[in-house]
C-alpha cells in the first residue's frame, strides 16, 4: 500500500511532466513550424491591422452589411466569452425573441421581393458558440436586395458577390454550404469602395 | 424405459392439495415468512401501507374510495397469490410425504445383542451398527445391509414397484430400506442409519421441502430480482418528487400500485413454487434427488458416463443367426443349436432357442422324454451341450470347440474359422456348434442395442452432451457396440480406475460429468461425478457416494434427470423473461393515467385506450395479480423442452416468452379494463 | 432530413468499421506485451518511466491491488489537479493573469476530469490558465482514458485467463494506454486539427478592431440599461489543439472553451468534426476488437460492436429526424430544406454542420461517455434532446467511454447471458465461464448505482427551491429536463449538459462532485470484483447445448436486456420531462 502511493506520486509527477508539459509544447513547436498561421487564429489583419478571424464571427446589426446570426456570446460575438443561448424549445423567452427577430428581419425587408416570405431559420437563431462566422446561403441571399439597396450597389452584383463566397461542402460532401460573413462584407466592402 | 408405475401423478388441482393450499397462503402472510423472497415481501409491505390508509381514511373521513379499496384487495391478493402458488407446490410434495410416513410406522425389530441373544425393541430405538434378524411377513425396520442370508423383499412402500426384489447379502444388492416388507426366507441385518436419518426420513423432508435449500443458480436468480426489485422502488420512490416538480404530486395507492405492478412478482411469486416443482417432478420419476444442487448440476451435465451392459445394451447377449458350416444345412444347425441348450437356463441359451423357434420353426422338446443327458457348462472344458439319441452335441467358445475336435480328431473349417473371426469383428460373441465330432457352424451372439438408444443420444447430442459408454469389453467389440448404438465415445476394457480417471479428465477440461452405478466399486466415482445417480438396487456405498438415487434403478434415467434439471432453470428463466417484459404495457397503462389530471396530452401514450385513469391503474393490477394464478400450472409442470440445440431454443423462449410477454398484457389489461368498467366496479 | 445528411452519418459509421479491427488487433498486441512497429520508440521511455517511478512490471496484481493501485493513482493526480487549480496564478503560462479557482469549483473541477467526465461548471476561457489547461486538464485526459483502458483490458483478462487469481499490473497497462496508443495518436490527431484551423498557441488573447462598431444595451450593478459602444473583438487563444484530440480520443470531452467544439477554434470544418467524431468512437470500438482477440472469440467481440452500432442507429435516427423537424413553435420563419439551407431546429447549432452533423454529434458524444458538443442539447427538440440523455442512461456503452464503455458492455453481457443461460436451461455461462450467484450481485450493484445516484439526486434537487430550481434556465418540463440531464451527465461521467442550468453554485458543485465520483469509482469497484471472480473459474468448452455469443441472436438479446432495463427504470422521469415537452410543444404550449 505505501509503496503503491509512492508509486502513484511518483507516477503523477513524471507523467505531468511528460503529458501535461513536454506533448503540449511539442505539438505547439510542431504547429507553428509547419502551420504558422492556422496555429495563430487565422487572423484577417486590414491596413496592418487586425480586423478579426476568419473563423469568429463577428457582429453586424446594421442594413448596410449582411448580418450574421443573433448571437448569445457575451454582448453579441464575444470572443473571450463564447455562450449559446441554452433556452429550451418551449421556452418562452425563446420563442418571444425569434418572434422579435422575425418581426425586425419584416420590417426590414418589407420594400423588397421577399417580405412575405419567411426568414431563413439561422437568422433568428443564435448559434452553439454564439460565434458562429457563417450564415446559410438562404440568409445571405434573403439579405442581398436591402444590402444592395443601402450600399447603393446594383443587386446583380451584390448576388454575384454571394455566390461567389458560397463555400460548398468540404470534400463535396461533409457539412453544409455556408457563407463566411466577416469575408463576405470584407469583399462588400471592398465592392464598395471600388465603385467610389 | 419403463413407466413408473406407482401412484405419484397427481392431478394439478388435487382437490385435497388445493383445500390445504388455500389455507396455507393465509399462514404464509407471515413477514417472518414472506422476509425470503424480497420481492413478494416489498408487496406484502405496500399492501399493509395501503390497508392502514384506508383505515385512517375510515376513521377520520369515514368513508374511503372505492378505488382505493379495490387497488387494496387486489395487493393483498397478489400476495396471497403468489402464497398459494407456493403452497399448491408443497401440498403436492406433502401428500406424498403421508404416503410415506404410514410406511414408516413404528414396528418392532427384533435386535441381536453381543451375547446373541434376540431382544425386542421400537424400530425408532435402533441405531447404526445393531443387527436385527428380520423374518417373512415382517417389516424391516431401519436402513441396513444384508450380513447374512437372501430373501424377495416388496419396497413397493418406496418404489411404487409391486413386483418383489432379491436382496442378499454380499455383493451389490445387499442394501435394504427401513420401511419395506420381507415376503419370504429370513435375513440378517446390519443398520447403517441412525434414528431420524433413514432413508424415508430423507425423503420425507425432501417432498415436503422440510430441508429445501436454495439451489445456487436459484440464488443467483434471486439476487437478480432483488436487485430490479431495488431499481425500480427508485422509479418510484423518485418519481413523486418529481411529480411535485410537475404539479401532479400522486396518492401513495397509485405510487405503491405502480410499483408492484413493475417489480418482477410474476416470477418473485412463482420461484420457489418452481423449485419445489422441480424436484416433485423428479421424486415423480422415482428419482430422489439429495440436493438441489444437483439437479441443477444434471441441467449442466456435458459427458454422460454409461456403463454399456443394462444401460445401453439388455445385459445379455442374444442369438441372431445361425451361420452353417460348409456341407450343413441351416435348419441341421438349428436343431443342433437347439438341443444343446435345451436345459440351458442362460439367457443366451434361452435366446438361442427363441430364435431356432422363430427362424426355423422348431418347437421346443420335452427333454424328459427324449432321455436326454444335459452336460452342464463347466469351467475347465468351457462348453455345454447334450447327448441324446447317441448324438453327443456341444457347444462353446471356437477355442474351446476346437480343443475339443481337436482330441477326437477332427478339426475347424477354415470357413467356420472365418465365420468366428467375422463375428468377433463385428463386436459379437461367435459360439461353435460340434456335433460327434464335426463342427456344425457357428451361433451369432450379439449384444443387443435396447430400441430408441441412438435417437436418445442424437437428441443428447443436439442439447450438447457427449456420451462415453464403460464397458469391460475388448477395444473391438466395444467399438462395434459404440457404433450401432451411436454414443460418441467408449472406454474400452474399462477398470473403476480408468472411470475415475476419465471422469478426473473431463472435469480438469471443466466439463461436468453424470454417471449411473450400482455396484461398492462405482462409489469411488459416483462420488466423483457431479451428478451421481446410484440405483437403489445398489449397495449402500454406492447409494451414500451418489448424490441422486433412483428407485427404478433404471440407468437409463439420467437422460430424463438432464432433461429435468433443464426444465427447471428454463422454467425460471422463461417467467422472469416474461415478469420483465410485462412492464412495458404497465407503463403504457399507468404512466399517462397517473398524469392525465394534470396533463391531457399525455392520453397519447394511453395506446390501449384504457377507460378511465382509475380503471386503467386497477387494470393493471388485476392483470399483475391475476397473470400469477394463470401462471401457477407451468410453474407446476415446467415449461415444455425438447432437445435441441441452444441457439434454436433460446429463439423460441424469446418469442414466446419475451415477445409474447410484451405483448399479452397489453390484450390482458385491455380486456380487464372493458371488464371492471361494463361492472362499474370504478 | 437529406439523402447528404444520411450519407454523412453512413459515412462515419463506416470509417469507425473500418477503424475498428486494425485499431484493434494492434491494441490487443500492446496490452499483451507483443511487438509493435513503435517498440523502438516507446520501449526505452517505458523502461525510463518504470525506473523513475518503481513500478515493478512483471509483478502481476490481484483484482484488490489492480484496485487500490487504480485509485490510489486517481486520488493522487486528482490532489495534484486541484492544487494546481488553486495556486495558478502564480505560475506561469497565464497571459490573461486569471485568478486562482475557487475552492468548491476547483474541487468539482478536479474530479470532473479525475472521472472521466470533464463536466464544466466554469467557462474555461474567463477562468483557467494556459498552464491549468495543460497540465491540469488536458493531462487527465491522458490518465483517466488510460485507466479506463487499463481497467477494461484487466475485465477482458477476467474473461479471458484461466483459474489465476491476478489480471495484470495496472501500472504497466496505464502506460503502454498512455505511450502506444493515445499519445501517438494524439500528436497525429492534433496536427490534423491545426491543419482545419484549431489554434495551437501560448499567446495572450488577441484584439481585432470590429468591421462595423455595436452599440450595445447592458444592464449595470443597479440594472439600469447602459448603452455602450464596442468597437473590438477580444479573440480568446490558447493551446487548444493538443487538447482537442486527447479530448475527444480520450472521451474526455472537456472543451477548451465554453461551448467546447460548437466554437470555432475548436472545430473549425466539417472535417475536424468528422475527424473529432471518429476520435471519440475509435478506440471504443477498436477495444471490441481487443476483447474478442483476448479472449479468442473475434465474432463475440463483433457481436457486442453489433449491439452499439445498433443502439447507435436508433439513437442518431431519432435525433435526427427530431431536429429536422424543426420547432413548431416557431413562426414566419423557414426551417423546411430547400437548396440554399439545411432548415430545422438551428436553435444552439452551427451552420457549417447543419442539422445531420448536430444531431450525429449529439449522439456520438453521449453513446460515449465524452460530453464534448457541437450544439447546444439543452436547445434541442425535446425528442431531439433526449436522445443524448437516454444515450447515458443506457450506462453509457454504446461504445462508451475509452475502457470504461467495455467493461460496462460487458456487464451488461453478463446479465444478458444469465437470463439467456437460463432460458435454455443451463447454469449460465460466459465464454466457458459460469456466472454464479457472486457475479450477478456484483453486476447488478454495478447497474443499481446509476439510477440511485441519477433518479435520487434529481429528485432531491427537484425539491430544493432555493439550492436546486433557482438554477434553472428553463421552467417547465424542460426544466427538469435540466436537472434530469445535469445529474444524468455526472452519473454516466458524461460531462455534456442541458447548459442553460447554472452549475457553478456550491449546491450543484459539491453533489455533482459526488455523483462524478461515485458514478465512475463505486461502479468500477464491483466490477473489478466480477473480473477477479470470473478469472478464477474454469472454463468449460463450448457445446451445442451452449447459448453462444456470437450470433445475431445474442446480439438482439443483449440490445434487448440493455433497452428494457434503461427504459423500465428511466420512462417515469423522461415522460415528465422530454415526453411531456414534446407533446406540449405540438399542443402550442410555452413555459
Amino acid at each position: 500500500m505505501r509503496k503503491q502511493f509512492i508509486t502513484a506520486c511518483l507516477y503523477t509527477l513524471v507523467t505531468t511532466v511528460l503529458l501535461g508539459l513536454g506533448y503540449p509544447l511539442a505539438v505547439t513547436g510542431l504547429a507553428h513550424l509547419l502551420m504558422p498561421a492556422k496555429a495563430n487564429g487565422e487572423l484577417i489583419a486590414k491596413d496592418g491591422v487586425v480586423v478579426g478571424s476568419k473563423l469568429i464571427g463577428q457582429s453586424f446589426t446594421g442594413p448596410g452589411y449582411f448580418n450574421g446570426r443573433p448571437s448569445a456570446a457575451g454582448t453579441g460575438y464575444d470572443a473571450a466569452n463564447s455562450s449559446g443561448s441554452n433556452l429550451g424549445p418551449t421556452n418562452a423567452t425563446l420563442i418571444a425573441r425569434v418572434d422579435q427577430s422575425v418581426h425586425a428581419w419584416q420590417t426590414r425587408e418589407a420594400q423588397h421581393e421577399n417580405a412575405h416570405t419567411n426568414v431563413p431559420i439561422d437568422l433568428v437563431t443564435t448559434s452553439g458558440s454564439g460565434l458562429d462566422p457563417d450564415i446559410t446561403v438562404a440568409a445571405a441571399e434573403y439579405q442581398v436586395a436591402s444590402v444592395a439597396q443601402v450600399r447603393g450597389l446594383p443587386k446583380d452584383q451584390v448576388a454575384q458577390l454571394v455566390k461567389a463566397h458560397i463555400e460548398p461542402r468540404q470534400f463535396g460532401v461533409l457539412g453544409e454550404p455556408c457563407v463566411n460573413v466577416l469575408e463576405l462584407n470584407l469583399a462588400l466592402d471592398a465592392m464598395a469602395a471600388q465603385r467610389k | 424405459m419403463a413407466k413408473s408405475k406407482n401412484t405419484h401423478q397427481r392431478s394439478l388441482w388435487d382437490a385435497q392439495i388445493t383445500q390445504r393450499a388455500l389455507v396455507d397462503s393465509l399462514r404464509k402472510l407471515s413477514p417472518w415468512n414472506m422476509m425470503k423472497n424480497p420481492v413478494m415481501f416489498v408487496v406484502e409491505i405496500g399492501s399493509v401501507i395501503t390497508s392502514l390508509l384506508l383505515v385512517r381514511d375510515f376513521r377520520f373521513h369515514g368513508v374511503a374510495s372505492r378505488f382505493d379499496l379495490q387497488i387494496t384487495l387486489w395487493l393483498w391478493f397478489t400476495v396471497l397469490f403468489a402464497n398459494f402458488a407456493e403452497a399448491m407446490a408443497e401440498g403436492r410434495g406433502k401428500a406424498q410425504a403421508d404416503a410415506l410416513r404410514r410406511a414408516k410406522s413404528e414396528t418392532m425389530a427384533n435386535r441381536l445383542n453381543e451375547k446373541g441373544v434376540i431382544v425386542q425393541l421400537p424400530s425408532s430405538k435402533l441405531r447404526s451398527g445393531d443387527i436385527v434378524i428380520v423374518s417373512a411377513g415382517e417389516m424391516i425396520p431401519g436402513d441396513g445391509e444384508i450380513i447374512d442370508g437372501v430373501a424377495s423383499v416388496d419396497e413397493s412402500a418406496i418404489t411404487g414397484e409391486s413386483a418383489p426384489v432379491i436382496r442378499e447379502s454380499g455383493g451389490d444388492r445387499s442394501a435394504v430400506t427401513g420401511g419395506t416388507r420381507v415376503l419370504s426366507d429370513q435375513i440378517k441385518i446390519r443398520i447403517t442409519s441412525n434414528p431420524g436419518e433413514t432413508f424415508i426420513d430423507k425423503m420425507i423432508a425432501l417432498v415436503e421441502g422440510a430441508e429445501r435449500q436454495k439451489t445456487p443458480n436459484e440464488i443467483a436468480l434471486n439476487i437478480l430480482l432483488a436487485g430490479l426489485t431495488i431499481i425500480f422502488l427508485l422509479a418510484v420512490v423518485t418519481l413523486q418528487p418529481i411529480a411535485i416538480y410537475s404539479h401532479s404530486p400522486q396518492t401513495v395507492f397509485v405510487l405503491v400500485s405502480l410499483l408492484v405492478c413493475l417489480i418482477p412478482t410474476t416470477i418473485g411469486g412463482l420461484l420457489s413454487a418452481i423449485g419445489i416443482a422441480g424436484m416433485d417432478r423428479l421424486v415423480q420419476h422415482n428419482v430422489l434427488a439429495m440436493s438441489g444442487r444437483a439437479v441443477e448440476a444434471a441441467g449442466d451435465v456435458n459427458t454422460l458416463l454409461l456403463d454399456k451392459t443394462g444401460t445401453i445394451t439388455f445385459g445379455n447377449r442374444q442369438a441372431t443367426e445361425f451361420l452353417a458350416a460348409p456341407g450343413v444345412s441351416k435348419d441341421q444347425l438349428a436343431d443342433a443349436a437347439q438341443l444343446s441348450s435345451l436345459a440351458d437356463e442362460t439367457p443366451e441359451g434361452r435366446s438361442i432357442v427363441v430364435l431356432a423357434k422363430e427362424t426355423y420353426g422348431l418347437r421346443g422338446r420335452d427333454l424328459a422324454t427324449m432321455h436326454a443327458e444335459f452336460v452342464p457348462f463347466s469351467a475347465t472344458t468351457r462348453m455345454s451341450g447334450i447327448n441324446v439319441d447317441g448324438r453327443t452335441i456341444r457347444k462353446g467358445a471356437a477355442e474351446s470347440i476346437a480343443a475339443y475336435l481337436q482330441a477326437s480328431g477332427g478339426i475347424l473349417a477354415d470357413e467356420v474359422r472365418a465365420d468366428v473371426e467375422g463375428i468377433a469383428r463385428s463386436g459379437g460373441t461367435p459360439l461353435v456348434v460340434a456335433e460327434n465330432n464335426r463342427a456344425l457352424g457357428v451361433i451369432h451372439l450379439k449384444d443387443i442395442v435396447k430400441g430408441g438408444m441412438r435417437e436418445r443420444f442424437a437428441q443428447l447430442r443436439a442439447m450438447g452432451i457427449r456420451t462415453i459408454m464403460i464397458t469391460g469389453d475388448n477395444p473391438l467389440t466395444a467399438a462395434a457396440i459404440a457404433r450401432e448404438a451411436g454414443v460418441d465415445d467408449f472406454l474400452a476394457e474399462a477398470k473403476p480406475k480408468d472411470k475415475m480417471d476419465l471422469i478426473r479428465r473431463e472435469q480438469a477440461e471443466g466439463k461436468l460429468v453424470a454417471m449411473t452405478g450400482d455396484g461398492t466399486n462405482d462409489a469411488p466415482a459416483l462420488a466423483q461425478a457431479d451428478v451421481g445417480v446410484a440405483m437403489n438396487t445398489g449397495t449402500q456405498a454406492a447409494k451414500e457416494a451418489g448424490n441422486m438415487v433412483d428407485l427404478d434403478s433404471n440407468p437409463t434415467k439420467l437422460i430424463e434427470i438432464v432433461e429435468i434439471g433443464k426444465q427447471l432453470l428454463m422454467t425460471r428463466g422463461a417467467l422472469t423473461t416474461f415478469s420483465i417484459a410485462n412492464d412495458v404495457a404497465k407503463y403504457f397503462a399507468i404512466i399517462p393515467a397517473m398524469f392525465a389530471a394534470t396533463f391531457p396530452v399525455l392520453a397519447a401514450l394511453n395506446i390501449m385506450h384504457l377507460r378511465t385513469p382509475q380503471s386503467a391503474i386497477l387494470s393493471a393490477v388485476i392483470f399483475n395479480a391475476l397473470i400469477i394464478v394463470a401462471l401457477i400450472p407451468l410453474a407446476l409442470r415446467g415449461v415444455k423442452y425438447r432437445p435441441m440445440n441452444a441457439e434454436v431454443l433460446l429463439r423460441n423462449n424469446l418469442l414466446l416468452y419475451g415477445l409474447g410477454g410484451i405483448v399479452l398484457p397489453f390484450l390482458g389489461i385491455k380486456l380487464i379494463d372493458m371488464a371492471i368498467t361494463a361492472m362499474h366496479l370504478i | 432530413m437529406t439523402e447528404n445528411g444520411w450519407f454523412q452519418i453512413a459515412l462515419f459509421f463506416l470509417l469507425i468499421v473500418l477503424i475498428a479491427r486494425p485499431l484493434g488487433i494492434y491494441m490487443a498486441d500492446v496490452f499483451e506485451r507483443r511487438k509493435t512497429f513503435l517498440d523502438p520508440l516507446l520501449a526505452p521511455i517505458e523502461r525510463l518511466l518504470y525506473r523513475l517511478t518503481g513500478v515493478e512490471a512483471d509483478k502481476e496484481m490481484r483484482w484488490t491491488e489492480y484496485g487500490i493501485a487504480m485509485l490510489l493513482f486517481s486520488l493522487v493526480s486528482m490532489l495534484v489537479l486541484y492544487l494546481i487549480e488553486r495556486v495558478q496564478t502564480w505560475l506561469p503560462w497565464n497571459p490573461q493573469h486569471w485568478p486562482n479557482v475557487p475552492a468548491v469549483l476547483a474541487l468539482n473541477t478536479a474530479a470532473s476530469f479525475t472521472a472521466n467526465t470533464n463536466w464544466q461548471s466554469y467557462v474555461p476561457e474567463t477562468t483557467m490558465s494556459y498552464l491549468t489547461q495543460m497540465a491540469g486538464l488536458a493531462y487527465h485526459n491522458f490518465t483517466s482514458a488510460a485507466v479506463g483502458m487499463a481497467l477494461a483490458i484487466a475485465m477482458v483478462r477476467g474473461i479471458s485467463r484461466r483459474e489465476q487469481n491476478t489480471l495484470g499490473n495496472f501500472w504497466v497497462d496505464a502506460t503502454r494506454a498512455i505511450l502506444w496508443v493515445l499519445l501517438p495518436i494524439s500528436i497525429v490527431f492534433a496536427l490534423a486539427l491545426v491543419s482545419q484551423g484549431v489554434v495551437q498557441n501560448l499567446r495572450p488573447y488577441d484584439t481585432a478592431r470590429l468591421l462595423e462598431s455595436q452599440k450595445v444595451v447592458t444592464q449595470d450593478s443597479a440594472g439600469r440599461s447602459v448603452t455602450q459602444t464596442v468597437a473590438t473583438q477580444t479573440i480568446a487563444q490558447g493551446p487548444v489543439a493538443s487538447q482537442e484530440a486527447i479530448k475527444m480520443l480520450g472521451t474526455n470531452g472537456g472543451g477548451f472553451f465554453n461551448t467546447n467544439s460548437a466554437h470555432p477554434f475548436e472545430n473549425p470544418t466539417p472535417f475536424s468534426n468528422l475527424l473529432e467524431m471518429l476520435a471519440i468512437f475509435a478506440i471504443a470500438a477498436g477495444l471490441t476488437v481487443t476483447m474478442g482477440h483476448m479472449t479468442h472469440s473475434p465474432r463475440h467481440g463483433w457481436a457486442v460492436f453489433a449491439a452499439m452500432g445498433i443502439l447507435f442507429f436508433a439513437g442518431v435516427t431519432t435525433a435526427y429526424w427530431a431536429e429536422a423537424r424543426g420547432n413548431p413553435l416557431m413562426h414566419g420563419v423557414a426551417q423546411q430544406t430547400s437548396a440554399t439551407q439545411a432548415g430545422g431546429n438551428m436553435e444552439g447549432k452551427e451552420v457549417r454542420f447543419g442539422i445531420a452533423n448536430s444531431a450525429l454529434f449529439a449522439t456520438v458524444t453521449t453513446d460515449a461517455s465524452c460530453g464534448a458538443v457541437n450544439g447546444m442539447h439543452d436547445s434541442f427538440t425535446p425528442l431531439g434532446g433526449m436522445v443524448p440523455m437516454v444515450n447515458i442512461m443506457l450506462g453509457e456503452i454504446i461504445f462508451g467511454g475509452v475502457g470504461a464503455g467495455l467493461y460496462g458492455m460487458l456487464i451488461f453481457v453478463i446479465l444478458s447471458v444469465f437470463i439467456a443461460g437460463l432460458m435454455v436451461g443451463r447454469t449460465p455461462e460466459y465464454l466457458g465461464k459460469k456466472i454464479e450467484a457472486y457475479d450477478v450481485k456484483m453486476a447488478m450493484l454495478y447497474v443499481l448505482v446509476f439510477p440511485l445516484l441519477i433518479l435520487g439526486f434529481t429528485a432531491v434537487t427537484v425539491l430544493l427551491p432555493h439550492l436546486g430550481l433557482s438554477s434553472l434556465a428553463n421552467a417547465g418540463p424542460h426544466g427538469l429536463s435540466e436537472v434530469l440531464y445535469a445529474f444524468t451527465s455526472a452519473a454516466g461521467n458524461n460531462g455534456s449538459a442541458f447548459a442553460g442550468l447554472n452549475a457553478n453554485t456550491n449546491y450543484y458543485n459539491l453533489t455533482l462532485a459526488i455523483v462524478m465520483l461515485c458514478g465512475r469509482f463505486l461502479m468500477i469497484v464491483p466490477m473489478l470484483a466480477v473480473a477477479g471472480n470470473l478469472a478464477r473459474k474454469k472454463i468449460a468448452p463450448a457445446s451445442a447445448g451452449t447459448f453462444p455469443v456470437t450470433t445475431p441472436l445474442f446480439t438482439i438479446l443483449l440490445t434487448g436486456v440493455i433497452v428494457i432495463v434503461g427504459a423500465l427504470t428511466f420512462f417515469p422521469a423522461l415522460t415528465l420531462g422530454p415526453i411531456l415537452e414534446h407533446l406540449l410543444m405540438y399542443a402550442g404550449k410555452t413555459f
